[in-house]
Order: C-alpha cells, then sequence, then structure tokens
C-alpha cells in the first residue's frame, strides 16, 4: 500500500461505501449535539417518523445559551430556557445520554467530550459546532457540520462526504517560555490567513507540537476552523494514552490494549504526501494579539496597529480600513497602549484547567485595573472543580476576577455575558468577529496568561514580564 | 426540497471579503427551533442600527436590491460558524444563488441541503456583474452566469449538482446504502470492540 497520511487512514477506515456519483458515505463514530444546532434535526426526524438510528453513539448537553450565575435558580431568559427544554425533551424522548444542566460533568461541549474519554484517537466525531475540529487533538478526524447534517447522521450514522487535501504544519524550533498554543494558532493563521486551510485537514507536527499537553494540543485543534481548515489532527502518542487512561467513557482492562494497539499505529507515515506544506519557526515566537475583526489580523505584543494604506490590494485596503474603524484603532498605535475595559478568560478554546492555572498565576496578589471587568468561566463543571481544589477561584476572586459557573457564555454572548456596544475586550476565545461579543464589541484574541496580564495593568502587556521571564 | 434550475433576479453586491455567519445571522436569533422567518433577521448588525430602524446605506435596504434573488460577494464567504440558520436566513429573504470567488467549507455544503446554490466565480467577474448592475440569469443545468453581455461558466460536482436539480433528500438517497451501513457496523463491532460505549 502506498504511504497514507493519519488523514487518509482514519478516512479508509470509514469509508462505508463509494458512491455512484463519486462521493463516499463516512461512517461517523461519536455525535455531539447541544442545544443551539439540534432542535431542528429533531424536529426533521420527528416529521419524516424516522428513528435515530445510534443514541449511544451521541453525547448531549447544553452550553450556549446556559446561565453561568445562579443557575440553580434556573434559565430566566425564556427563549434560552425554551431551547434547553427542547433539548432535554429531544434526548429524553429518543433515548440520547445526557448531561443535565447541574451535573458536573456539564460544560462546553468541545471541553466535556476529550474530559469524559467520549472522544478517541481514530474516530470520527461531529457536532453542529465549527470547533468540532478541537477533537482532532486526539488524531480524531473531528468536523464541524449544519444541522441537516446533524440529522443526517442522527438518521444514518453517517454523512456523504468528499475528501479534503492534506495540509502539513511544521512548527520548527521551540516556543519560547511563556507562549503557549493559543499563540501557535495566532500565528499561523496570521500566516496562512483565514481561508488558508479551506479544503484542507491540517496536521500539526513538529516538536513544539510534541511538547505540549493535550489541553495545548485541543487549543490548537480548536482553532484549525479559523484558518479555514474544517480539520485539525495531532497524531496521538503516549501525552494522548496518559491523558484517556481511566476516563469514564474510555475503554478499559482488555479493550484499553486492543485499542492502544491500533493507536500507535495512528500517524501518518514517512513518505505519505501532502498537497500543502507550511513551516514556521516558532523559536523567537512572541505573544500574539489580534488588532482587526478577524483572526488572521494579528500581531505580536511588541507590533503596532498596521496602516491600510500600505497594504498592496484595494479590496484588503477596503477591508482593513474598516476593520479598524469598527476597532476605534489608529495605524501605528503599539499593542501595548491599548486600553481595556473587559477580559475574558474561557471557552471552548482556552476553558480547561491549564489555562486557568496559566491566567491564575499571573492574576495571584494582583489587582485587576479600576474599571475592568473580568470574567472568569471555566469550560466544565469538572474544571471548575478542579480549579477550586487548587484554590484558584481565591485567587481570581481576590484579584478582583469574576468566577462563573461553566458554559460558552461570554464568547459569544447567547446567554447574559454579553459586551455593551463599543467595550474593548481581551478574550481567551476564537473569533474577533464584528459583534461576536455584543453588537459593537470589539475582540482582541490572546492567550490566558495575556488576558490576566491584561486583566491587571489595564492594557496589553507581555505576560513574561509580568512572569521575571 | 425544491429543486434548483434556472434562477434569473436582481443581484445584490456585497463585496467585502470573509463575510462570516456571524455577521449573516448574529447569535440572538440562534434561540429559535425552526428553519423559518429569519430573512428579517439576515444581516441585522449592519441593516438596522441599534433602535432597530433600517440604515439607508446598506444593500439589502435600497431599491431594487430589497428583491435580491442573488448575492454578490468576496472571497470566504460564510466562514466562522457553522450555524445553519445562515443559509436558512438567506433563503427566507429569498436569496437563492450566492456568487463568490470561494467560500468557507461547512457554509458551502449547507447551501446544498437548502436548495441555495453556491456559485464559484473569480472576483473580477463578480465585480463585472455588480458593476453590469442589470438582471443576472444563473442557469445550473449549463452552468453559467449571464448579465447583459456577459457570461461566465462555473464547476460544480456533479454530484452536487443533481442534488440541486432534482431537488433530492440526502438522507433518503443515504437509506439507499443501509445495507451498507449494517455490514459496516457489523465489521466495526469485531475489528474495533473498544469502540462500543457502555458507560454512560
Ligand atoms: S465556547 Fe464559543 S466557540 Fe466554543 S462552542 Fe461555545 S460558543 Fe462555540
Amino acid at each position: 500500500m502506498s504511504p497514507r497520511t493519519l488523514y487518509d487512514k482514519i478516512w479508509d477506515e470509514h469509508m462505508v461505501a463509494v458512491r455512484s456519483d463519486g462521493s463516499s458515505l463516512l461512517y461517523i463514530d461519536r455525535h455531539l449535539v447541544h442545544e443551539v444546532t439540534s432542535p431542528q434535526a429533531f424536529e426533521g426526524l420527528r416529521e419524516a417518523g424516522r428513528p435515530l438510528r445510534r443514541p449511544n453513539a451521541i453525547l448531549s448537553v447544553a452550553d450556549h445559551n446556559v446561565p453561568t450565575i445562579d443557575r440553580e435558580k434556573g434559565i430566566a431568559d425564556e427563549t434560552c430556557r425554551l431551547q434547553v427544554e427542547a433539548l432535554e425533551a429531544n434526548v429524553k424522548a429518543y433515548g440520547v445520554p445526557y448531561l443535565p444542566l447541574l451535573d458536573d460533568r456539564q460544560g462546553i461541549v468541545h471541553v466535556v467530550g476529550p474530559e469524559q474519554g467520549f472522544t478517541l484517537p481514530g474516530t470520527t466525531i461531529v457536532c453542529g459546532d465549527s470547533h468540532t475540529s478541537t477533537h482532532g487533538a486526539f488524531g480524531a478526524l473531528a468536523f464541524g457540520i449544519g444541522t441537516s447534517e446533524v440529522e443526517h447522521v442522527m438518521a444514518t450514522q453517517t454523512l456523504p462526504q468528499r475528501k479534503s487535501k492534506n495540509l502539513r504544519v511544521r512548527f520548527e524550533g521551540a516556543l519560547p517560555p511563556g507562549l503557549g498554543a493559543k499563540d501557535l494558532a495566532l500565528a499561523l493563521i496570521g500566516r496562512i490567513g483565514t481561508a488558508g486551510g479551506t479544503g484542507h485537514v491540517m496536521e500539526f507536527t513538529g516538536a513544539a507540537v510534541r511538547a505540549l499537553s493535550m489541553e495545548g494540543r485541543m487549543t490548537l485543534c480548536n482553532m484549525s476552523i479559523e484558518g479555514g481548515a474544517r480539520s485539525g489532527l495531532v497524531a496521538p502518542d503516549e501525552t494522548t494514552f496518559a491523558y484517556l487512561q481511566g476516563r469514564a467513557m474510555a475503554p478499559q482492562d482488555a479493550l484499553w490494549d486492543q485499542a492502544l494497539a491500533h493507536w500507535r499505529t495512528l500517524v501518518s507515515d514517512e513518505d505519505a504526501a501532502f498537497e500543502t506544506d507550511v513551516v514556521l519557526d516558532v523559536s523567537a515566537l512572541a505573544p500574539q494579539v489580534t488588532w482587526g475583526t478577524s483572526p488572521q489580523w494579528v500581531t505580536d505584543i511588541a507590533g503596532r496597529v498596521p496602516d491600510p494604506e500600505r497594504v498592496a490590494s484595494e479590496d484588503d485596503r477596503q477591508a482593513m480600513r474598516r476593520a479598524l474603524d469598527y476597532m476605534d484603532l489608529k495605524p501605528g498605535t503599539p499593542i501595548a497602549d491599548i486600553p481595556l475595559q473587559a477580559v475574558f478568560i474561557g471557552s471552548c478554546t482556552n476553558g480547561r484547567i491549564e489555562d486557568l492555572r496559566e491566567a491564575a498565576a499571573v492574576a495571584r496578589g494582583r489587582k485587576v485595573a479600576a474599571g475592568l471587568r473580568a470574567l472568569v468561566v471555566p469550560g466544565s463543571g469538572l474544571v471548575k472543580r478542579q480549579a477550586e481544589a487548587e484554590g484558584l477561584d481565591r485567587i481570581f476572586l481576590e484579584a478582583g476576577f469574576e468566577w462563573r459557573q461553566p458554559g460558552c457564555s461570554m464568547c459569544l454572548g447567547m446567554n447574559d455575558d454579553r459586551l455593551d456596544e463599543g467595550v474593548r475586550c481581551a478574550s481567551t476565545s476564537n473569533r474577533n468577529f464584528e459583534g461576536r461579543q455584543g453588537r459593537g464589541s470589539r475582540t482582541h484574541l490572546v492567550s490566558p496568561g495575556m488576558a490576566a496580564a491584561a486583566a491587571v495593568t489595564g492594557h496589553f502587556t507581555d505576560v513574561r514580564r509580568l512572569m521575571g521571564i | 426540497m425544491e429543486p434548483f434550475t434556472t434562477l434569473t433576479g436582481v443581484a445584490a453586491p456585497l463585496l467585502r471579503p470573509n463575510i462570516d455567519t456571524d455577521l449573516i445571522i448574529p447569535k440572538q436569533f440562534l434561540k429559535t427551533l425552526v428553519r423559518s422567518g429569519l430573512g428579517r433577521n439576515l444581516f441585522h448588525e449592519i441593516r438596522y442600527d441599534a433602535a432597530g430602524a433600517e440604515l439607508s446605506d446598506f444593500v439589502l435596504n435600497r431599491e431594487p436590491y430589497r428583491r435580491a434573488s442573488i448575492l454578490l460577494a468576496g472571497p470566504n464567504f460564510g466562514c466562522g460558524s457553522s450555524r445553519e440558520h445562515a443559509p436558512w436566513a438567506l433563503k427566507d429573504f429569498g436569496i437563492r444563488a450566492i456568487l463568490a470567488p470561494s467560500f468557507a467549507d461547512i457554509f458551502y455544503t449547507n447551501c446544498f441541503a437548502n436548495g441555495l446554490l453556491p456559485v464559484q466565480l473569480p472576483m473580477e467577474a463578480i465585480e463585472a456583474l455588480a458593476a453590469a448592475a442589470g438582471p443576472l440569469t444563473v442557469d445550473l443545468a449549463a452552468q453559467e452566469v449571464r448579465s447583459g453581455g456577459l457570461c461566465y461558466a462555473f464547476e460544480i460536482e456533479p454530484a452536487r449538482k443533481a442534488v440541486l436539480l432534482e431537488g433530492l433528500d440526502e438522507i433518503k438517497r443515504t437509506e439507499a446504502n443501509l445495507a451498507d451501513i449494517t455490514r459496516y457496523e457489523a465489521h466495526r463491532r469485531s475489528e474495533a470492540p473498544w469502540l462500543e460505549i457502555r458507560n454512560h
């Protein structure tokens, strides 16, 4: 057999049929479901009188709409409540496993899946959510789908798919201290652009990736969709296996050994062909900060807001002018001089325990700058519990951060956690689109350490300075 | 699903690059439990002011574009969130075809599930069609876009073309492969037994 990439291998293993029109039918092992993109899919099944093929292959949870404060009192916003209730009714009717709102295991779907051991190497995983790419950190082919496809998977446990191209990202050199996976992701998107990975599956390789924890790999794969790729992949290794062993839904005993033997084969063959190769030397990278309304508009903490007039294409110039206008930024302004009114630490990008540790290390013994509002929202109930066991909640509270219950929260502001018009926020989430965190709000994407540094200084600050690096 | 064959209509230019699905339909409208009724919320943040009044400089608030059935857009249209509410909102407004130099993958797929045709054309062609400003015809069978004296051919994968031309139901199509699926599942259970989920 000719050499294959990791993506090729997972693809081949899940091929159910090649149809006469040339499309492939791919088997789906795991399906994550949340309240926002599933109601119409359940409704479609119901209208057509179709059964749900494998309820046990689904894990469902409400995350987008849920309050992050006083949850015990229920959901005040009626439309949010109705959507969560619809999910609860649907999963009950179809016998789908569900993690209730007050369960410790509840959280953001992409934090919960790995935490429960639902996410496994070599599987295909889908969810009606673009950041499903997160699960690629385990060497799973994981991608976001639309609601019609959610219904298709519920009915048939398959999806008609076209094979993507293989893109290899090689991060060369060691990441400097104080930097993390978020900086890798932003630097990459800055290089290739938000459409750079369109039509591709990205595999992340190189020593800097091998050195990342599972949390870091998830951050990196989470952002592959922002680089246009539907999926990101990291080949599983000992770090992956150590993370998974003993997780509630991971295989055990003899099945674990059998799985492990297979998982060790999940690497790209030496001579496998990648249509596209991107190489990025990270040894001199500095903490990244976005300045525009697209994740590709990024520079580092020592940088300045760029000047649209120095950009060659008229279309790009116009788009940049519009972005700077929206962001209320002047060309040439040093990034470190940009003042902030809000900080958000959380989301499926950076809401895991390691992210909270990173932020807490900066917040410890310091105070949130006067007039600034700072929110810490753990990615799941288990992350919250772990953080509290380590005393991180005390550190944040004493510094003046708000300590919340788990959910998507201010990453997109479907619940009450929204920014007001014109408010500028350093956020550990993944999208700085116009209006993403609230109408007219201004988002700068950064790592958890950089977000905490911004919170305690009131403007962007090189986190390494506060860490004594 | 309603088939898509040939469409002639007003084409509204919205040529900025990277129009994301948050912009097409913002989060506050994702709380719906149905697919319909989102047309009035399409492009909400750039179409209305904070008080809900129409912004006169937004293209879909101007004649003849209020009646647009075609959208002319910049590269990477539909990037970001997977929300199918984006094609639902476009369709509910009356848009049936989107012409852009490139599309984000998930949005592109979501279009076909809703009888919307995404057409890929070079930016020069999009700009020329916008400048022509006359009624535009999208002919799927011939794979051509025509307006005044302009005519551009476009590529589309045959399977996807068939889905639109015949208004096919994808789930029904897949149900023809049920025996294959059942066979695959049996094979997987014996080859990869660790994949069975027991500990819910
Ligand atoms: S945290 Fe943000 S990006 Fe992640 S699933 Fe929730 S809304 Fe989407």
